[in-house]
């Protein structure tokens, strides 16, 4: 089964689940409306939106000079950095910091990088309990399912599924599916992990080059306990998150709370700059920061598609795409889903792997709109709908450009932009066309799936219009 | 093949893009006096479940004594330093206190069970949001305004800022930031089941600010 295929299979099953449908239709239609709530003036929206870009496109260009002023700062402050170009090399750091401390058990905190690189999996093959702390991640790990969503991980189950689930894994706790019950009971399970735990794993929102310091974004309180109540402390990050400066962070912090989740600011916003110091009485003694490559520094090449990296995973793109609300997150099949799952990830991961990806998209403009850093993704998305079938097929700038192009396809765009080009030639087919109407066959591929084939007019609007006296003939 | 390090500062060097200019420093200044800005601070905790009252600057003690009682409030956590001397001098009969003066790691299950509040003091406030700011220290461990389920917070009235880009533009971090820095804007919420909002998952399920004038 080729990408398409398969990625058609998966579309098949996320629109034939009525259930899946409707949990994300109303999941996302509240997330949209509370957003809204928070940029009341559209003027001080833009403005902020600009400052967001500025701030991380800034970053992009000074981005080799800022890990290394990272990297010494991180480094005098105590916090040791590891450098990673694959998801194999950060799974190798993480356990081998694991087993020098003797760690057997961790709490993590949300961290989209720790599931491109599926550690979870790669700690519990080592014998690690791994326990995803973060509410919703703590479902989904109990369902054995990746996340849909790169901000509400279960946003596809409903309180009916969690309180199953619950109920199968914790048959002591009555079954209830009371929304502040269920997660009074995640509560009592998770405190006696926190407590327990070795380490703690987390991501980093944003990381300050100026100061060396590591910030997170959350409402639980789950990524403060995981990076504060073990001895041991590993946060693992995309090399794009690093910002330059320290009040490049209060723009960042607010947009991203308000476009990600419609609040004004989120309970906690963590700031770690050291492990626990000569008299200090918590925190953990030792802190790793892993910073992950994972094809990010070869997006590079080309300075259009370095606006993909400018993202601050706030997840605002997928909460307004109208194809993400139909398919829900898993039928991407990607780490990350919506737009700029498909902006980044054929970049990331190749054409040649997820390039179809593309086809997921009405060019409605919505995400473009919203974007807080004024990503511009149709933009990109068109572009990589261009590379996919250009006429090379090469590996830079794009891995895999050209995998996708049908010898049958590029023929009728090219007869077609004959056509177009000629207008004699034109006339020639509108006449055959509409004669010859009877022909038309009655299986157009995927448009006939679902439609009736279309059938051209008996006249032609050029011969209409000048029969009706308009035009010169 | 180089390490893994120069092979991906290598690439990004490679691949440089066209200079941008550098952003301005981000300001966003309000015009807000004192009273509006305890105003605004305490319709944005209010707005997250945080408690919030003005309470004279020598009756913080009493309040507390006379409020956590009959809430079953008993068992409280305190630090070291000018706050929790305090608390102590004035409160010691109504509660039993713990003091955090030794390291958490052989009492760790003391504090995840035994303590039913915590109180610190804060550096600042921030109105437009309704944040706390916490630098943690060796007397108010970080722990402190984590673990217990109810944590109060003490708040000079003085001290509130429009936001935090104006805390950072008047009293520069950049070159003394502490092991860890917080910003505290109301009790732990998720909304991870159906984006229903429920609060005291993982950190406090409550939160008393006591605006001291």
């Amino acid at each position: 089964m080729n990408q398409t295929q398969a990625f058609h299979r998966r579309i098949d099953a996320a629109l034939h689940d009525d259930q899946l449908r409707r949990n994300f239709r109303s999941a996302l239609t509240g997330i949209q409306a509370k957003r809204e709530t928070q940029f009341p003036d559209d003027r001080q929206l833009q403005a902020l939106r600009e400052q967001a870009r500025m701030v991380r496109a800034n970053a992009l260009v000074k981005q080799p000079e800022l890990l290394e002023q990272l990297e010494a700062r991180l480094t005098g402050n105590g916090i040791q950095v590891h450098w990673a170009e694959t998801p194999q090399q950060a799974n190798t750091i993480i356990g081998d910091i694991l087993r020098a401390a003797g760690a057997r058990s961790v709490v993590k905190g949300k961290s989209m990088v720790s599931e491109e690189t599926e550690l979870n999996h790669y700690l519990e093959q080592l014998g690690v309990e791994v326990i995803e702390s973060d509410l919703g991640e703590f479902i989904i790990q109990l369902a054995q399912e990746p996340p849909s969503h790169i901000v509400a991980p279960a946003i596809h189950k409903n309180r009916r599924e969690v309180a199953e689930l619950f109920h199968r894994f914790y048959p002591d706790i009555p079954y209830t599916e009371d929304i502040d019950q269920l997660t009074q009971s995640a509560r009592l399970i998770l405190r006696e992990k926190f407590a327990a735990a070795d380490a703690g794993i987390s991501g980093v929102n944003f990381a300050v080059a100026e100061t060396g310091t590591l910030c997170l974004v959350e409402n639980e309180g789950n990524g403060r306990l995981s990076t504060t109540a073990p001895r041991l402390h590993i946060a693992i990050t995309g090399v794009e998150k690093v910002v330059e400066k320290l009040s490049d962070v209060p723009p960042l912090l607010e947009i991203l709370t308000k476009s990600a989740t419609g609040q004004p600011i989120t309970t906690y916003f963590n700031m770690i700059s050291r492990p626990r110091q000569p008299g200090e009485l918590d925190g953990p003694e030792a802190v790793h920061l892993v910073l992950l490559d994972n094809g990010r520094s070869r997006i590079r090449v080309d300075e259009e598609l370095l606006d993909t990296l400018r993202c601050i995973r706030c997840g605002t793109c997928i909460n307004y795409c109208p194809v993400y609300v139909q398919l829900g997150g898993h039928a991407y099949g990607t780490v990350y889903p919506g737009p700029i799952g498909i902006a980044l990830e054929p970049q990331r991961i190749g054409i040649d792997k997820v390039g179809t990806l593309t086809s997921a998209c009405t060019m409605c403009g919505a995400c473009g709109e919203v974007c807080p850093v004024k990503i511009p993704l149709p933009k990109l998305i068109n572009r990589l709908r261009a590379e996919a079938v250009n006429e090379q097929r090469t590996t830079t700038p794009l891995l895999g450009r050209g995998s996708l192009r049908k010898p049958g396809e590029a023929t009728i765009w090219k007869l077609w932009q004959q056509l177009y080009a000629h207008p004699r030639l034109y006339r020639l087919f509108t006449l055959a066309a509409t004669r010859l109407r009877w022909l038309t066959p009655r299986k157009l591929g995927g448009w006939t799936r679902y439609r009736s084939a279309p059938r051209p007019a008996p006249r032609s609007l050029r011969e209409l219009a000048i029969r009706e006296g308009f035009g010169h003939g | 093949m180089g390490s893994a390090r120069d092979n991906i500062l290598g690439r990004l060097r490679a691949n440089r893009p066209h200079a941008v200019p550098a952003p301005a420093v981000y300001t966003k200044p309000l015009g807000w006096d004192r009273e509006r800005c305890i105003a605004e601070f305490m319709t944005r905790m209010h707005a997250v479940r945080g408690e919030v009252h003005r309470v004279a600057r020598d009756d913080w003690t009493a309040w507390l004594s006379r409020e956590l009682p009959p809430r079953g409030m008993l068992r409280g956590l305190i630090g070291r330093g000018a706050v929790a001397e305090q608390f102590a001098a004035a409160a010691a009969d109504e509660f039993t206190l713990t003091r955090y003066d030794h390291a958490i790691d052989d009492w760790k299950d003391v504090l995840f069970r035994d303590i039913d509040f915590s109180v610190t003091g804060t550096l600042a406030g921030l109105a437009e949001s309704g944040s706390l700011v916490l630098w943690p220290s060796q007397d108010e461990p970080r722990l402190m305004s984590l673990v217990p389920p109810l944590h109060i917070a003490l708040l000079d009235a003085g001290r509130l800022f429009e936001n935090f880009a104006a805390l950072l533009a008047a009293e520069e971090w950049s070159a003394r930031m502490p092991t860890n820095a917080l910003l505290v804007s109301g009790p732990s919420k998720t909304a991870d089941i159906e984006q229903t909002l429920a609060y005291g998952i993982h950190g406090p399920k409550a939160l008393i600010v006591l605006i001291l004038d």
